[in-house]
């Protein structure tokens, strides 16, 4: 059965190697290197921005605590899950995205454009005790993240690095991160004392509500819950609901 | 290859180091993720926030990948490459870091997810101090390797080696280029690579890890420990040299797959799907050249319970190799995707090609560490068929549970719309989610009786030699076709 051609490749330990890494090379280049260059591989989207101070903390808050490892960010080009989601995720939706948060695995539903779909006060309930709106839900509570402090030591440093890298922020955005960060935490916090839900100092500046305000800035680039939604608000501030009507809306698709 | 060989000290405490540390890491690692197999059911049982789901998943992976499989592919590869060489290791020195490092980076691995330090990317979670010890041990590895290999007294390199050849080189440039990171701190960083870009290098990344540290290491413990506990010589030659070239060049392109209906471009899509498809063959000619291997030896499956693993493993091997170029398909993967069909096909190559290989290929060797017999053959048996009833269990289980939740998810109303609500789809698949926690507890049970088996190895075994290190090949030469 010997192929005796081989033989003496097999006896070349250095040869053998470099063409082992060749043909393992050649894969990878091809795969990776064009989508660079080809026109269309991206096709840019108007309105899509960087995250925010606030909106960067809570992703990064969303990546320690692993949420992706049961919710994808990524819809796919399907009617069923189109009218579950909505529309379907765009390469032009993700230049922002480092790392991109598209996950393996949907334990719990797409999350790529939870964006305005439930008022921030239906977060604040969902993250301390899930089960208080959904009883069937296997999700854990995050009720931990309502008592840290939001630690905003680093976030100038960040946008610093993701501006380094491309993202469009400038000087000023860079050095007031962390006032920006604070003034758009002021925002939440009122949209959900505004149902009735009552905030300690600690838990103002916790670290749940940068959670909150990236949640609520999913998918929200392009604007295709304003048809459906209230013409008057926008979906960073909506509150359509209140929060004991909410859990009908845990219940929707 | 002769049968009689000169005597040369080989280094085996490199090798019982890792054994010992493969057998640890596999069961701290199956435990962590039957926990989170639990917390799928009983969400009470996530203790924020160290341990709940999103931190404790990675852990089970990173465990159960980096710590027991690579560790076992340390342990065989170190055992194999000195005897195949004949020739002991390069350097000692470079030994210990090895196995000293590798075993510090997985305890910081354990560490800093539990605490939330992770840069989310799937089998890369780590950041990136961890990525750069990483870089740096696996440096050392592959210099004691190819030292060891230049320094040869066999002129031929066995197929063994060309597998364990792939994996050192291609794992170095997968884990390089897709772990590139600007830091922000300590334990921050953030990718150079965004949003598809990013997804399509940690997939070719992700599927390659699947491909050179999950199949292409695991080949070389089957063709170096089959033909020796079966005392056969492989089955083809020529068989080896196709398949091994085949299957590293196609592995490469199929990392698209995983991407199928993302934004990620049609023709990527395509052409990870294609390759997967070309992949069958590759993988089917290396389970043929381990099945055929045992012509004439098919009696010893009736009282050798490492060889049933190994065949089973194998078996394993050619199912989930097919399973997956199948789910490759867009069909098949617009029903299967984000769906838990893909953690059972995953597991029925991990728990039954990988773990089962590595088990049988510890058997081997451990014994033969020490100095004595296995302590007991009749434990190795009920590890045997209690880690494939825990592994039926567990694919079975996820089968169902991923179809019912992918039709679940696309079924409609006669007006057009959705059927289910998200949460009555994980109410349906409850019970299938307990049949899985249920076989991985099998499972683990299997492998705390092999760690008891081994314990008691060791206590009736030495270390030391009471002859030589040195054991002479086996009288039957390992390659065929000379």
């Amino acid at each position: 059965m010997a192929w005796n051609w081989h033989r003496p490749l097999e006896a070349k330990g250095i040869t053998f190697s470099v063409l082992t890494f060749l043909a393992v090379a050649i894969g990878g280049l091809i795969l990776l290197i064009p989508p660079y260059f080809l026109q269309g591989t991206i096709e840019p989207i108007d309105g899509v921005r960087p995250y925010s101070a606030l909106e960067l903390e809570g992703r990064d808050l969303y990546m320690r605590e692993g949420c992706i490892n049961c919710h994808s960010q990524m819809i796919r080009p399907f009617k069923t899950e189109t009218d579950r989601y909505g529309p379907f995720s765009m390469g032009g939706e993700g230049v922002y995205d480092r790392p991109f948060m598209y996950g393996s695995r949907r334990t719990g539903p797409d999350l790529a454009r939870v964006g305005g779909k439930y008022p921030d006060s239906w977060h604040w309930i969902h993250f301390l005790n899930p089960q208080e709106i959904e009883p069937r839900s296997n999700m854990p509570d995050y009720a931990f993240l309502a008592e840290r402090a939001l630690d905003l030591s680093l976030t100038s440093r960040k946008l610093a690095v993701l501006r380094g890298l491309g993202h469009p922020y400038s000087e000023a955005d860079v050095e007031g991160a962390a006032a920006a960060a604070i003034t758009q935490a002021e925002q939440v916090v009122a949209s959900i004392r505004k149902d009735r839900i009552e905030l300690s100092d600690v838990q103002t500046r916790s670290e749940m509500i940068a959670l909150i305000a990236y949640m609520q800035r999913l998918g929200t680039d392009i604007e295709w819950r304003k048809a459906a939604a209230a013409p008057a608000s926008s979906p960073r501030t909506a509150s359509a609901a209140a929060p004991e009507s909410a859990s009908d809306a845990g219940a929707t698709p | 290859m002769s049968a009689t060989v000169t005597p040369a000290p080989y280094d085996m405490a490199v090798v019982r180091g890792f054994a010992l540390s493969t057998l640890v890491w596999g069961i701290v690692g199956m435990a962590v993720g039957l926990l989170a197999a639990l917390q799928l059911v009983w969400p009470e049982l996530n203790l924020p926030p160290y341990l709940s789901f999103g931190r404790i998943r990675p852990l089970h992976t990173n465990a159960v990948i980096f710590g027991f499989t690579l560790g076992a592919v340390f342990t065989g590869s170190y055992y194999g490459v000195q005897r195949l060489c004949r020739v002991r290791m390069f350097s000692d020195t470079l030994s210990r870091i090895n196995l000293w490092g590798w075993n510090a980076i997985i305890v910081a691995a354990a560490v800093t997810l539990l605490l939330g330090k992770s840069t989310t990317k799937e089998y890369a979670e780590l950041e990136w101090p961890i990525d750069i010890a990483i870089a740096v041990v696996w440096v050392v590895y592959a210099v004691n390797f190819f030292g060891t290999i230049a320094r040869r007294r066999e002129k031929g390199m066995y197929v063994a080696l060309w597998f364990w050849i792939a994996t050192v080189l291609t794992i170095a440039m997968l884990h390089i280029f897709n772990s590139l990171a600007i830091p922000v701190s300590m334990w921050k960083s953030y990718s150079i690579y965004a949003g598809i870009h990013d997804a399509n290098i940690q997939w070719w990344y992700g599927h390659n890890a699947v491909g050179f540290l999950l199949t292409t290491p695991i080949l070389g413990l089957m063709y170096y420990f089959l033909p020796k506990q079966a005392n056969r010589p492989i089955y083809s030659h020529r068989l080896s040299i196709v398949h091994f070239w085949s299957l590293i060049f196609l592995y490469m392109w199929a990392g698209p797959h995983h991407l199928i209906y993302s934004p990620l471009p049609d023709w990527a899509q395509t052409l990870g799907t294609s390759f997967s498809i070309m992949l069958i063959l590759p993988s089917w000619g290396g389970m043929l050249n381990g099945l055929l291997t045992l012509r004439g030896a098919w009696d010893k499956l009736r009282t050798d319970p490492i060889l049933k693993m190994m065949v089973v493993g194998i078996t394993f091997y050619g199912m989930s190799t097919f399973e997956g170029p199948m789910m490759a398909l867009k069909t098949v993967n617009s029903l299967s995707h984000f769906t838990n069909w893909t953690i059972g096909h995953v597991h029925s190559g991990s728990l039954g090609w990988v773990a089962l290989t590595c088990f049988a290929s510890l058997y081997y060797m451990i014994p033969r560490l020490w100095h004595t017999t296995l302590y007991s053959v009749r434990l190795a048996e009920a590890h045997f068929w209690v880690a494939t009833l825990g592994l039926v269990l567990y694919v079975t289980s996820m089968w169902i549970s991923g179809v019912t939740q992918g039709l679940m998810w696309r079924a409609v109303n006669p007006d057009g719309s959705l059927a289910y609500t998200f949460i009555e789809t994980v109410d349906a698949i409850r019970v299938y989610d307990m049949i899985r926690a249920a076989g991985g507890a099998v499972f683990l049970l299997g492998a705390l009786l092999m760690f008891y088996n081994v314990i008691c190895t060791i206590r009736q075994g030495s270390a030391e030699a009471p002859a030589p290190e040195l054991q002479p090949l086996a009288a039957v030469p390992v390659a065929g076709g000379k």
